[in-house]
């Protein structure tokens, strides 16, 4: 009986500790307080963890590629990003001459601040979400979308044609990969009936026996998170999917021409987006912030949430240490002959799923047609590969 | 089955990843300032000028022929030739370098000056560790500091070294009999001369 | 609340003429962008959630998108040496004048029908997904089959591109 007091303090610790700290003010700016407080956190938290996550991604492809990655700044190079972060800080500030001076400036702004906004919809941890919304999902994609146009802005800006080229395949990259993603999401909320991520996670949040009711665990889940995972790779621009930066043939595409801190900042939204998209994914398919088996759920809700992010993030460099970059063709291909037809099918399967009700008959009626589809599907995407010389319509 | 071969390389990766922290074998690098892989025999950074003997100015072995300087592709040799002359390995007369810079901050490493180089004055060296906080001055070598003498060339590149010092050796040999000869036959020559010029001595007179 | 409801009107009425008026094109599509952004505000300020959203996740993600896609792939995006109006300036101003005033007629007209405080109906999501299925289904499947054959149009036009270049 003692546990149980010590575990729940520990599981909304943040939310008490903020109710402390608001508790100093008059009660008529209380709510507005606690809210700057919550923004405060996240503006804090993830930096931070992106500052851990850069290192660790060094290291850990160091490590895929056999060797040690950065170990001199600190013990075993932990403090390199504040060495990275002083030297962002500290050099100079390149705009080019031809330059839209302007949307220059505001394209790297416009990007961490779009990403950030996607935070607070994300529940963190039980009752740890900044903003309850009844369309949670919808803001977080328009979040999302919104940071299409920084990428353009940037692009565009820059007078190089590195830029222009790096911006124009993100933005039709992007634009692709977004309607898997939204589609991927919706049999989420198909399932659920709702858009609130708090409900999303409240509903999985239920174990039977020990095992919970993630979504991942369910035909239809599986399906949907794995085109999730291809989309959101996509979305972030990671390897394979990292044509808009291609460092050996764009060198960094639409941020060719920032540098300093400019450059930081897209490195920071970048790897927020990373972050903002994992937590997304860890809410719909894998309970959010609940524990993976029931007994567990004594450790805060919120480890097991940066748990399942840190994780995916994990799977996000592992990928970058394994796979080659697409091709162009390759990869719009990919997006609306497999992975749009798909997450189609995937959808007709969740309704199946829905109105088949309980019992073990859905498990095999769904199961079967997806498996069935993704073998049909791979040995027609496969026949119809052929290997040989690129024709180029335009350059010939 | 579409993405088997996702799934094999990245198990390939998990293996790396969880094999470089049991295994040092698999490491394919090495911690560079404190461990060192030492450099194979063809290693080459920079050019520098070789010297005979304990005098680098005495001993060098360039005689300005500039020939380096115009084949120099990205043009980072600067050479003035001098007024006097001294003698080289052989002993022969001739010009050196009053002035030889070479811009190591332009230099490609290419080894075209050490090709054309009828002297075997120019050599690669292979010391890369040539930092500077100055990046004008302190990059731009003089022929003092480009000189380095044969025992450091023989140190870096053994084997090449050990030909050129046999084809030097060689040329010197036959510089010396073909002198040699040059100085008997001009001593026979003198001797004949003489042997001729005291008997027949008023016939040239007489001419 | 009015003053923010000035403030977010204020914006969108400076994208909105900054997009009229800039001579650069791509600036004008980003101007047009500021002007949807400060449309959603307007709709969030409403409490309708769900059409503000959409109208983020739509307007700035996919129509100002094309709107810059289409600027750059036609080559018009150099700047206007000339001066910015067009020659049918009036007739322009003519017809944005009627569609103004149409508008305006139908507004003051709807509010008058109005009692003057009406309770704020709360709109849910879930309502109006209902809604969309249920009352509002045939409309949505006209929508639906438009987009449908917008759709198998635009792949017929690039098809047809690649077999003549073949």
């Amino acid at each position: 009986m003692a546990a149980a007091p010590i575990s729940i303090t520990l599981d909304q610790i943040f939310l008490l500790l903020r109710d402390w700290l608001v508790g100093f003010l008059p009660a008529g700016v209380r709510p507005a307080a606690g809210a700057v407080l919550g923004v405060i956190a996240i503006v804090c938290v993830f930096p931070g963890l992106f500052a851990l996550t850069t290192v660790f991604e060094r290291k850990g492809l160091g490590r895929m590629q056999n060797r040690l990655g950065p170990n001199r700044v600190g013990p075993f190079g932990f403090f390199q990003p504040i060495a990275d972060g002083i030297k962002a800080l500290t050099k100079e500030d390149v705009i080019p001459f031809r330059a839209d001076a302007a949307v220059h400036f505001l394209a790297p702004l416009v990007l961490v601040v779009a990403v950030f906004m996607g935070f607070a919809v994300l529940p963190m941890g039980r009752n740890m979400v900044l903003v309850d919304m009844d369309a949670g999902l919808l803001f977080f994609f328009a979040m999302g979308a919104s940071t299409e146009l920084s990428v353009f802005m940037a692009g565009w800006s820059s007078r190089n044609k590195y830029s222009i080229l790096g911006a124009m395949r993100a933005v039709g990259q992007m634009i692709s990969y977004e309607v898997p993603l939204l589609l991927s999401s919706v049999s989420v909320v198909m399932i659920t009936g709702s858009l609130s991520l708090t409900k999303i996670v409240a509903a999985q949040n239920q174990y039977t026996g020990i095992f919970p009711h993630w979504y991942v665990f369910t035909p239809w889940g599986f399906a949907a998170f794995l085109m999730f995972a291809i989309a959101a790779t996509a979305e972030t621009n990671r390897t394979p999917f990292d044509l808009p930066e291609g460092e050996s043939e764009l060198v960094a595409g639409y941020f060719t021409e920032y540098s300093g801190f400019k450059f930081a900042l897209f490195f920071l939204g970048e790897y927020l987006g990373m972050f903002s998209i994992s937590g997304l994914g860890a809410t719909l398919f894998l309970g959010g912030w609940s524990a993976p088996l029931s007994f567990l759920s004594v450790v805060p809700s919120w480890i097991w949430f940066f748990a399942k992010v840190m994780a995916a993030i994990f799977v996000f460099i592992w990928m970058r240490g394994t796979l080659p970059r697409l091709r162009q063709d390759q990869l719009m291909n990919f997006a609306w002959k497999f992975v749009l037809p798909f997450t189609l099918l995937n959808l007709v399967v969740t309704a199946l799923w829905r109105f088949m009700g309980e019992g073990w008959a859905r498990w095999v009626v769904c199961t079967a047609i997806l498996a069935g589809a993704y073998v049909l599907m791979g040995r027609i995407e496969m026949r119809r590969k052929h290997f040989g010389p690129r024709s180029y319509r335009y350059a010939e | 089955m579409l993405g088997e071969g996702i799934l094999k390389g990245m198990l390939e990766t998990a293996k790396n990843f969880a094999g470089s922290f049991v295994s040092e074998e698999r490491l394919t690098t090495v911690e560079y300032p404190e461990q060192r892989i030492p450099t194979i025999e063809n290693t080459r950074v920079f050019p520098f000028l070789v010297y005979d003997g304990p005098d680098w100015q005495a001993g060098m072995r360039c005689v300005a022929c500039q020939i380096c300087e115009k084949e120099c592709p990205p043009k980072c040799i600067y050479i003035e030739k001098s007024k006097d002359k001294k003698p080289d390995f052989v002993g022969k007369m001739q010009i050196y370098p009053a002035r030889f810079d070479i811009d190591v901050s332009v230099c490609m490493s290419c080894q075209i000056c050490v090709e054309v180089c009828p002297f075997e004055a120019i050599k690669m060296d292979t010391q890369f560790e040539l930092a500077t906080d100055d990046r004008f001055g302190d990059l731009l070598l003089d022929r003092h500091e480009l000189a380095k003498s044969n025992e450091y060339y023989h140190s870096i590149h053994p084997a090449e070294a050990a030909e050129v010092d046999a084809r030097l050796a060689h040329e010197k040999a036959v510089a010396e009999a073909k002198a040699r000869a040059a100085a008997e036959k001009a001593a026979a020559d003198a001797a004949a001369k003489a042997a001729a010029a005291k008997p027949e001595m008023p016939a040239v007179g007489g001419r | 609340m009015s003053f923010v409801f000035y403030l977010i009107a204020a914006l969108t009425l400076a994208g909105g003429l900054a997009a009229v008026l800039l001579r650069n094109t791509v600036h004008c599509a980003l101007a047009l962008t500021v002007a949807f952004a400060g449309l959603a505000l307007l709709f969030l300020g409403l409490d309708a959630q769900f059409a503000g959203f959409a109208q983020i996740l739509i307007y700035i993600g996919a129509v100002a998108i094309l709107v810059v896609f289409a600027i750059l792939l036609t080559r018009s995006s150099e700047t206007a040496q000339e001066g910015v109006f067009s020659k049918s300036w009036f007739a322009g101003l003519v017809i944005a004048a009627g569609v103004f005033a149409v508008l305006g007629w139908a507004v003051l007209a709807g509010a008058r029908a109005l009692p003057l405080v009406a309770a704020a109906p709360t709109v849910t999501v879930q309502d109006i997904g209902n809604a969309l299925v249920g009352r509002y289904v045939l409309p949505l499947e006209i929508v639906a089959l438009l987009l449908t054959a917008a759709t198998i149009g635009a792949v017929i036009v690039a098809l047809h591109e690649k077999e003549r270049t073949r």
